[in-house]
């Protein structure tokens, strides 16, 4: 099957969906069309994940592209350039997998104002998925803009008490990084352009990755687009806004905020930092590394000191992401691959935890874990959902998140930049310590006697949500025991991009002239 | 049939039984109260396995099978596949695991009936054995490491199995996260393996380990030790084993006595060579193992609590499993393993079968309203059940001697080779073999005299719960007795499977694990003991045992639980210390759990709202004071602005004239 411009119809498909549902009358039209929408998407994106061939993919050139001539040709070298390779095509799949998730979990959380709601879920959509797919940096940082303005008011709107201070915080904290990048974004696109170009500024992904920037001026380039993403991240010490917003969004909000959001600023780090920037990268891989590891180690103590229960888990997501940023520092396969799958199976897991939390604020409309206790006996089913995104979450083996720990810290441990056994062992400690929050937050809520009225009249998870729980479930399991198909996917970008960011580094260290070039392969065209 | 098949049969059928029983059970209710056929679905998908590993057993010419199922995960150099390995020694821990385990099971369903959760407490035993299947026929350590970690899950999940009860649940987490802590030094070593051999699986660690350089060789063998210390339940990181009594006592029997806890001797005997290389941290391990035994024997002697007495002999048991390893005898410690999976097996089902009677006992006690509290396993409200449960007090007392090491019975034999291991290994020039070697013999003595105190407490003299003359407890029914009889068969007579050498026999189990083709090592001993020795040692070894429960059972069976009180006068603070189980769970409470969850409420909490956060919100604050200033200038108002613009005007011609 050949689906023209299906790359770009999986992107657009949710902003069309969103000028249908405001076109519909009904509440129900309004969640069927969401729904209808985000499912066909979707499907549609099943054939992007079949049509992707890794075999013959490399990491500067994209499959399934599609690619229009320039905007202002002879001035400036901006064009609509989308594509699949194998650093995005997971997470377009995670971000379309959610996309029904996400709708299907506030069918009944959302009570009001349903049309502006939906509306700006696909609208969110379409952002995030513009956001892995653009090949042009400006038309990257489009998409990365239009992420903000429907997680502002999805936050402001249906948000909870103090929603009006999460959501500006939110917005505000994201634009101080990326005001930085659009700047650091011009002068990269300037210097490229003069240096391979033929003088017209230019923000072609491939054009900037085959461009050698001259060492001294890596570093500043770097910091602005690194600061930017490791707020998105976000990375100690840039953190804080995470566990407001997180508690301040609604279900919906938080899933996809867990789920995908957070990723565009490791996906970031990975596409963008790396390539452009390789010396820097490598000078300040310790750097990062070392904020990783304290996020690790700090966000699961903050995390257990909690008493709101989605607070916990927001600031486990500090920890778990933590792991992904030290995997990508480490500049090796097994390590970046790691952090490849590690994103996704955050997202599986992670927005397990937010749906289920969402399901019990439902019936309790409470998130203080004191408020729980002993409620495995009224809800079997649903805390067995609980406990087995935990142990997900937890890295236990068989399940997803152990295959990317794994990786991750079997690759930083041998890591030739990071060279620091005792770095690892302290980053592993999070093993021990995701144990203990989880474990507390289970103990707290699920087992004990079940002493309270309320609890004991909640009702067990409903069709709906099974739906919603059981293909993350699976693919729990799945991506735990044979994660070897997704790995597959990735691992040939993945190899490409470090060999890549190391001939570039070694022109970096030797000194950059006129005559020193990358060697890439050709830039699919179409 | 095809070993391959078959293999893949043993290691996917426990699966199959705990997906069946839970999730039919979890999304069926009315499946939860059909125990018949919950019990058979969980007890074939054990018993299947066992047979066909009788069947490997019986076949197996002494290479090596393995089975490559389908690849886990690749990335770069890493490649781990899931592999499974049949040999001398996983052939071995698979009878047990699934014999043993077989029996476990059938006595269950007698000992769970009517429990809400029979069919979740099913599920969870056949997943138990899945992963601990998975933990011993692993080709290669990540595979291991699934089933290690996994076991640990089913060991939470069972621990608090009675979750409604908030004690259970704590201990299952102290369970859980002590052994986490021995995944992590585990998880390192196997960092440090793969970046310098660039795999895990055993062929290529057993080939190139030991070529590694040696402070990296110590520091996997120290690292892999560290994560056994936890999962076998050894100093430092043992009291989450009594802890874990909370669970059903099968659970207890399974779980925390014949199998889970034997994982490390399992991992050290499997990568038997690379630890033969690392002669000091062995040292470690064979002190470590002597310490942990007499440790553990002085607090058995102590305790009320029937199962508390058996789980502090199991941890002292496993003591002298890390005892042999750490002296190069790494078939001797799986042989007591074994041994010890027979009798400890036993005996703790017999206890299992004690308390179900006097929980019987209790009811009892309520029906009549006799307003009496009574704790069912403590062995002060018992005595005198011999006339009661004679099956259970026969199989209970076999296993006592067994333990004891009284002469003839399994566990004479494997107590004997280990003690003889270290006094050779004294002997060949290496002086912690004469420390563990008496260490050994003092524990030989107090593991006969408080088994022989709990044995005497339990079921000889007179009765001692209230109103005693009127409430007789019962035997437990056949599910539960014919267990016991098996087990009590094996704890007799398991022994014989390693006569030692002095005999002339054959010591099958050297033969089978450490002959010719057999994948564990040993250490190699230049100067012989002479036969009238080994003689001696034995005679010795069997005195002090006979010599134990001799006292033991005059001590106790004259006085009673008196005689406790004697003992404490006469040791008085070193029987403070005993009682209080070395307070080590006050001082890890007092240096690390405190220190840790404090600092998280106390100062990292804070930290991060008032300081990170605080900057943060500062830098709002800021942008926000200094606008309310700035918009003055943008106020949107007509007049202001024709304000602004004639002083504007005025200044620029101001500065212009002058």
């Amino acid at each position: 099957m050949n689906i023209p411009f299906l790359t770009s119809i999986v992107i657009f498909l949710p902003l069309a969906g969103a000028f249908l549902t405001m076109l519909a009358r009904t509440e129900n039209a309004i969640k069927w069309t969401a729904l209808g929408v985000t499912l066909v998407t979707f499907g549609l994106s099943i054939g992007l994940y079949l049509g992707f061939d890794p075999a013959v993919s490399t990491a500067v050139t994209p499959q399934l592209a599609n690619i229009s001539s320039s905007w202002f040709p002879g001035q400036f070298d901006i064009k609509y350039f989308v594509g699949i390779d194998g650093l995005n095509i997971l997470l377009i799949m995670l971000t379309t997998l959610l996309g029904p998730i996400v709708v299907l979990s506030s069918w009944t959380y959302i009570g009001k104002n349903l049309k502006p709601y939906y509306t700006l879920l696909l609208i969110l959509q379409t952002g995030v998925t513009g956001v892995f797919a653009s090949f042009d940096m400006f038309l990257f940082y489009i998409f990365f803009e239009l992420t903000l303005i429907p997680m502002y008011f999805i936050i402001g709107i249906w948000g909870g008490e103090n929603r009006i201070y999460a959501a500006l915080k939110f917005v505000l904290y994201t634009l101080v990084g990326s005001l930085l990048m659009l700047v650091a974004l011009i002068f990269l696109g300037y210097a490229a352009g003069d240096a391979v170009n033929a003088g017209v500024f230019t923000t072609d992904w491939y054009t900037l990755v085959s461009y050698n920037m001259p060492v001294e001026m890596q570093g500043w380039l770097f910091l602005m687009f690194a600061l930017a993403f490791a707020i998105k991240v976000p990375l100690f010490p840039f953190h804080t806004w995470l566990p407001d917003a997180h508690v301040q969004a609604p279900t919906g909000g938080s899933v996809i905020l867990a789920g995908v959001l957070l990723k565009m600023g490791t996906y970031g780090l990975v596409k963008f930092c790396l390539p452009f920037f390789p010396n820097a990268a490598s000078d300040y891989a310790m750097t990062f590394a070392v904020l990783a590891v304290i996020g690790i180690i700090y966000g699961a103590l903050v995390s257990r000191a909690q008493t709101d229960a989605k607070k916990l888990v927001a600031y486990s997501s500090v920890s778990h992401l933590g792991f992904v940023v030290l995997g990508i520092f480490a500049f090796n396969t097994e390590a970046l691959q790691g952090a490849m799958i590690q994103m996704v199976n955050h997202g599986i897991s992670t927005g397990a935890l937010f749906l289920i939390l969402g399901m019990l604020y439902e019936r309790r409309h409470t998130r203080d874990m004191a408020d729980y206790g002993g409620i495995a006996t009224s809800v079997p089913v649903l805390t067995f959902f609980m406990v087995l995104s935990v142990l997900a979450s937890a890295g236990l083996p068989g399940l997803n998140g152990f295959v990317g720990e794994f990786l991750i810290l079997i690759g930083s441990f041998k890591s030739e930049t990071l060279a620091s056994p005792v770095l690892i062992a302290l980053a592993t400690t999070g093993v021990i310590l995701a144990a203990v929050y989880l474990l507390y937050m289970v103990y707290r809520m699920f087992w004990g006697t079940l002493d309270n009225e309320e609890n004991a009249n909640m009702k067990d998870l409903n069709k709906r949500e099974l739906a919603l729980l059981v293909p993350l479930a699976v693919l729990m399991i799945v991506l735990g025991m044979m994660p070897g198909p997704f790995l597959a996917k990735s691992e040939p970008a993945v190899q490409h991009l470090l060999e890549v960011i190391e001939t570039k580094k070694a022109i970096g260290e030797a000194g950059v002239t006129a005559a020193t070039e990358v060697v890439l392969p050709a830039q699919i065209s179409e | 049939m095809e070993p391959d098949l078959l293999i893949k049969l043993i290691i996917l059928l426990p699966l199959v039984g705990a997906a069946i029983n839970g999730l039919v059970g979890l999304f069926l209710p009315s499946h939860r109260k059909k125990e018949g056929l919950i019990g058979a679905i969980a007890i074939a998908m054990v018993a299947i396995p066992f047979f066909i590993t009788v069947y490997l057993f019986t076949g197996f010419h002494g290479e090596p099978i393995v089975v490559d199922v389908f690849s886990w995960m690749k990335a770069g150099d890493l490649s781990i596949d899931f592999a499974y390995r049949i040999d001398q020694l996983s052939l071995l821990m698979t009878l047990i695991v699934t014999g043993v385990g077989g029996l476990i099971h059938l006595y269950s369903v007698g000992y769970m009936h009517g429990d809400d959760g029979f069919w979740r407490f099913f599920a969870y035993l056949n997943l138990f054995i899945f992963m601990m299947l998975n933990l011993v026929l692993g080709n290669n350590l990540v595979v291991l490491f699934l089933g290690w970690e996994g076991v640990g899950l089913c060991s939470y999940l069972l621990i608090g199995f009675w979750y409604k009860n908030l004690k259970n649940s704590a201990a299952a987490n102290k369970a859980f996260i002590m052994n986490r802590i021995g995944d992590f030094a585990f998880l390192m070593a196997m960092f440090i393996i793969f970046k310098e051999l660039g795999a895990l699986d055993f062929d290529s660690i057993l080939a190139g380990g030991p070529g590694m350089d040696q402070t990296l060789i110590n520091w996997a063998v120290f690292l892999l030790f560290i994560g056994a210390t936890g999962k076998s339940a050894q100093i430092p990181l043992f009291t989450w084993l009594p802890d874990a009594m909370a669970g059903p006592t099968p659970v207890s029997a399974l779980i925390h006595a014949a199998t889970m806890v034997t994982s490390g001797l399992y991992l050290l005997a499997r990568l038997s060579p690379l630890v033969l290389s690392a002669p000091s941290i062995m040292a470690v391990i064979t002190v470590v193992g002597a310490l942990t035994a007499i440790v553990a024997a002085t607090i058995a002697i102590t305790q009320n609590d029937i199962k508390k007495v058996l789980a502090y002999s199991t941890v002292s048991q496993l003591g002298y499993m890390f005892l042999a390893t750490g002296v190069g005898a790494f078939y001797v410690a799986i042989f007591h393993v074994m041994t010890h999976a027979f009798f400890k097996a036993c005996l703790f089902l017999g206890s299992g079968s004690v308390i179900h009677s006097m929980h019987h006992v209790e009811h009892e006690l309520e029906h009549d309203g006799h307003g009496h509290k009574l704790d069912p396993q403590d062995m002060r409200t018992m005595g005198g059940l011999k006339k009661y449960m004679p099956a259970t007090r026969m199989t209970f007392l076999i296993s006592t001697l067994a333990i004891s090491g009284i002469p003839l019975l399994s566990g004479f034999f494997s107590k004997d080779e280990i003690l003889f291991k270290a006094f050779e290994f004294g002997f060949d020039g290496n002086v912690v073999g004469w420390f563990v070697y008496g260490i050994g013999i003092i524990t030989a003595f107090l593991t006969a005299i408080y088994m022989t105190r709990a044995y005497v407490l339990t079921f000889e003299g007179t009765p001692r719960w209230p109103h005693a003359d009127k409430i007789h407890p019962h035997e437990s029914p056949w599910t539960m007795t014919v267990p016991l009889w098996i087990l009590a068969g094996l704890a007799a007579v398991g022994g014989y499977l390693g006569l030692p050498a002095v005999l002339g026999e054959v010591n099958w189990i050297h033969h089978w694990l450490a002959g010719e083709n057999g994948p564990v090592a040993e250490y190699a001993v230049n100067g012989h003991v002479s036969h009238t020795m080994e003689w001696a040692l034995i005679a010795f070894g069997s005195l002090v045992a006979i010599l134990g429960v001799t006292l033991g059972w005059k001590w106790y069976s004259s006085q009673g639980i008196g005689f406790d009180t004697k003992l404490e006068s006469r040791f008085g603070g070193l029987y403070k210390l005993w009682k209080g189980k070395y307070f080590l769970d006050e001082a890890y409470d007092k240096a690390i759990v405190r220190p840790v969850i404090g600092s998280a409420y106390h100062a990292f909490a804070p930290f991060d709202k008032y300081v990170v956060d605080g900057l943060v919100n500062a830098v709002g604050f800021f942008t926000r004071g200094s606008s309310f200033v700035l918009r003055y200038m943008q106020t949107g108002l007509v007049h202001s602005y024709a304000v602004a613009i004639v002083f504007g005007v005025v200044l620029i011609i101001y500065l212009m004239l002058f």
